[in-house]
């Protein structure tokens, strides 16, 4: 009430009361602001946790967009991630930005008849993308399936046998499946995630806000968001890197497979291929009509997963007409000869 | 501009003053807001990796509450058009209320983005590429700026010209108002395009989600303004008429019924249907697997709105008791409903069709009562400035006037039930 007054002017100053309610009110005021600014202060505490180490620096900050930078600009961030990875793990990268080439567009194709679920290419992709241990994430997620089915929701995600592969099942490895219709790209607010001209969706991961709807438009399930700072060991840490590839990531943006494009835009094949023991991963320029791919993608029923979704991957499975009923026998021997199938027993 | 600037310092002042259930309330909800706070702090240091978030369910509480908020910004048109477009006079000194709160529902509806965001401190991102008009959430970035900007336009203009003793002049404000009507429905319709746009989530992937929007929210939020007005009336003496409580019960129930309705021909179709695309569905209503963490959620909301459907079709809620438990029961049940409901349900089972299902953590609740909090707070001044304002007692020439300092403190700003 004195408070009103005061503010009103009218009793402020009166005789009698006023000085009294205006060195009380005055003390009240003061005790109530203290008060507040110690709460706020409370409140704001935890901040003094963040590392400084992981706030932005200025030059991160104003970094343009990929698509924005000119030459210089671009090698000026490129030696600012090199000095970063440099000081945060003991590693000084082979950094580069390695762009697409002329009259290629890369293509994934998978023969299920080879797969036999042994999950070598889930942790080459790891070593290789230098993606967080702990938590780990992973690209590739392969999905052990009863025969008979194609429906992903029949699908046992964590099979865990000493062995694989098991009796009446085939196994089918789910990663991005760099759509020409990509929904992803379509939904991003701020062009964080694009297509590039050799058919690979690529993330800036300096660019990228972390809003997460990529996540929920992939109908692939391809994309993970690093929902606390990335561990990785700094001698598990491969030096071979690319902008808009497998550099270390931030905590708060989202990540995925890019067909090893810091590899791959070199002429060698991704790292999931090349660890493959049975050759069931095939990968190549779709616009050369000589590549392995163009002659699988002619002659193999082939097939993509979750057509009807319109997203037109570039990722294809087959299954080898030679063998309706089992495993490529070759498969099952190498799998054999590196002990991952039983010598005997009902597995193929 | 001098004067503009009196009447902020004046606002300041007033938003100060009240009798104790004033400060306990406002007590009470800054404590909230602070709470709120201190856990957002936490997610920026350790990562949104505190919530129960997970590249399962990668949206989650926030974008609930974002959904809902979205929906009851928009119902204040639910009070503008019988004001503007049918003359309804009984509401016509109430729809500033219905404003005011679409204000703070924005602010709400913002503040639960951006606790949702990864990186922050990149919010700049999206002024320097915008990708319009191909992202949806780019479409709601504007729409939801836009509706702010015409709310704080429409309310700040009618109170200071009040508070100038002035009559307003119509072409200032009317065109802005026809313009937020349209604006309003456009908030909530491009809100659920950001859902329904996605091939990939067969659960959101459906036409009936705008409508049904809608009808939800056009159902709570006039709800909400019910029991404001209800309170307004009890603590302060703005004239609030019996006629406006009638008028927006009313609007309620026939906006409920369709809600309902549309929420019946949605699980028709899932559950008739039955095809691979209702996995979400059999999860939310009677659990996937074994997995049944939302359906005790769901039949509660449902129970809770029929019970309230069945109440407002009564004669007996025709008294303020009645009303207001149907109202607060409504505002839960929807809020369950298109919240939780709505969201969490899209992401079970995952594209690659896993089961993994998501719980909320202690952090991640503070940080939403704060942002409610917060969101009340402001609403809470806002209107504790509007009344006297309005009901001429704070004016520019004759500043905070009352008979007597007594009735000053009585007049304080509505608590909320």
């Amino acid at each position: 009430m004195s408070d009103v007054r005061i503010w009103n002017g009218k009793s402020a100053g009166e005789p009698g009361s006023g000085h009294d309610l205006n060195r009380r009110s005055f003390l009240r005021t003061g005790a109530a602001a203290v008060g507040g600014i110690a709460a706020l202060a409370a409140a704001l505490s935890p901040l003094k946790d963040l590392k400084p180490d992981e706030l932005p620096t200025v030059d991160e900050f104003l970094q343009k967009h990929y698509k924005e930078m000119n030459a210089q600009e671009m090698e000026q961030a490129l030696e600012r991630i090199r000095e970063q990875v440099a000081k945060r793990y003991g590693v000084r990268p082979h950094l580069r930005d390695v762009k697409p080439m002329d009259g290629v567009e890369f293509v994934y194709a998978l023969n299920l008849s080879r797969c036999i679920g042994c999950r070598k290419c889930v942790h080459a992709c790891v070593a290789e993308n230098n993606q967080s241990r702990s938590p780990e994430i992973q690209y590739i997620r392969v999905l052990e399936m009863p025969r008979g089915t194609t429906d992903v929701e029949q699908a046992n995600h964590h099979y865990d046998h000493a062995m694989v592969p098991s009796p009446n099942h085939y196994y089918m490895p789910v990663q991005c499946h760099q759509c020409a219709n990509p929904p992803c790209v379509k939904v991003c607010p701020v062009e964080a995630t694009w297509q590039e001209p050799d058919g690979i969706t690529v993330i800036d991961y300096d660019w990228c806000i972390g809003c997460r709807y990529c996540e929920a438009a992939c109908p692939y399930w391809a994309r993970r968001f690093n929902f606390t700072t990335p561990t990785l060991p700094g001698a598990e840490v491969n030096p071979e890197m690319g902008y808009l590839s497998n550099r270390p990531r931030a905590k708060g943006v989202v990540e995925k497979c890019h067909f090893c494009l810091h590899r791959t835009r070199a002429g060698k094949m991704p790292a999931c291929l090349e660890a493959c023991p049975t050759g069931a991963r095939k990968f190549g320029n779709v616009l050369d009509p000589n590549s392995e791919i163009s002659q699988i993608l002619r002659t193999k029923r082939i097939f993509v997963l979750k057509e009807e979704v319109g997203t037109l991957p570039r990722f294809f499975y087959y299954f080898d007409e030679r063998y309706p009923f089992s495993l490529d026998p070759e498969a099952v021997e190498i799998g054999r000869s590196l002990a991952l199938i039983p010598d005997t027993g009902r597995c193929v | 501009m001098r004067q503009y600037l009196t009447f902020l310092a004046r606002c300041f002042r007033l938003s100060f003053v009240g009798d104790w259930r004033y400060y306990t309330w406002m007590f009470v909800l800054t404590v909230g807001a602070l709470l709120g706070l201190n856990a957002y702090c936490k997610q920026l240091v350790y990562g949104l990796g505190v919530t129960g978030m997970t590249d399962h369910v990668s949206w989650g509480f926030y974008i609930a509450n974002f959904t809902y908020l979205v929906g009851m910004a928009a119902a204040a048109v639910m009070l503008v058009i019988p004001v503007y477009i049918y003359r309804n006079k009984e509401l016509h000194d109430l729809v500033i209320f219905g404003e005011l709160f679409a204000v703070a529902a924005i602010l709400m509806a913002l503040a639960f983005v951006t606790v949702d965001l990864g990186r922050p401190d990149r919010f700049h991102h999206l002024l320097l590429r915008f990708n319009f008009p191909t992202s949806m959430l780019t479409w709601d970035v504007l729409v939801l700026n836009g509706y702010l900007l015409l709310n704080l336009h429409i309310c700040g203009y009618l109170v200071y010209t009040a508070y100038r003793r002035r009559t307003p002049t119509k072409i200032f404000y009317i065109p802005f108002v026809f313009v937020a009507i349209v604006w309003a429905i456009s908030i909530h319709t491009v809100t659920a395009f950001l859902y329904s746009g996605l091939g990939g989530r067969p659960f959101w992937n459906s036409a009936v989600i705008a409508p049904r929007f809608l009808a939800s929210a056009f159902a709570a939020g006039p709800a909400f303004l019910i029991l404001t007005l209800a309170v307004l009336k009890r603590v302060t003496r703005y004239h609030v008429p019996e006629k406006a409580f009638m008028t927006l019960r009313n609007i309620v129930t026939v906006a409920m019924t369709i809600n309902m309705f549309l929420l019946g021909s949605e699980a028709f179709t899932e559950f008739y249907t039955d095809s691979a695309h209702a996995a979400s569905a059999h999860y939310l209503f009677v659990g996937l697997h074994g997995h049944t963490a939302l359906v005790p959620w769901i039949w509660s909301a449902i129970a809770l709105n029929c019970v309230a459907l069945f109440v407002l079709y009564m004669p007996i809620s025709r008294t303020m008791g009645w009303l207001g438990l149907a109202c607060v029961l409504l505002i839960v049940g929807v809020w369950i409903e298109k919240g939780m409901g709505l969201i969490v349900p899209a992401f079970i089972p995952t594209p690659l069709g896993e089961v993994v299902e998501y719980f909320p953590t202690l952090n991640e609740t503070l940080v939403s009562i704060g942002i409610w909090c917060f969101g009340l707070l402001v609403y809470t001044i806002l209107v504790r400035i509007t009344v006297p304002v309005l009901s001429g007692r704070l004016t520019y020439d004759r500043g905070f006037t009352d008979e007597s300092t007594t009735i000053a403190a009585s007049d304080a700003a509505p608590g909320h039930a």
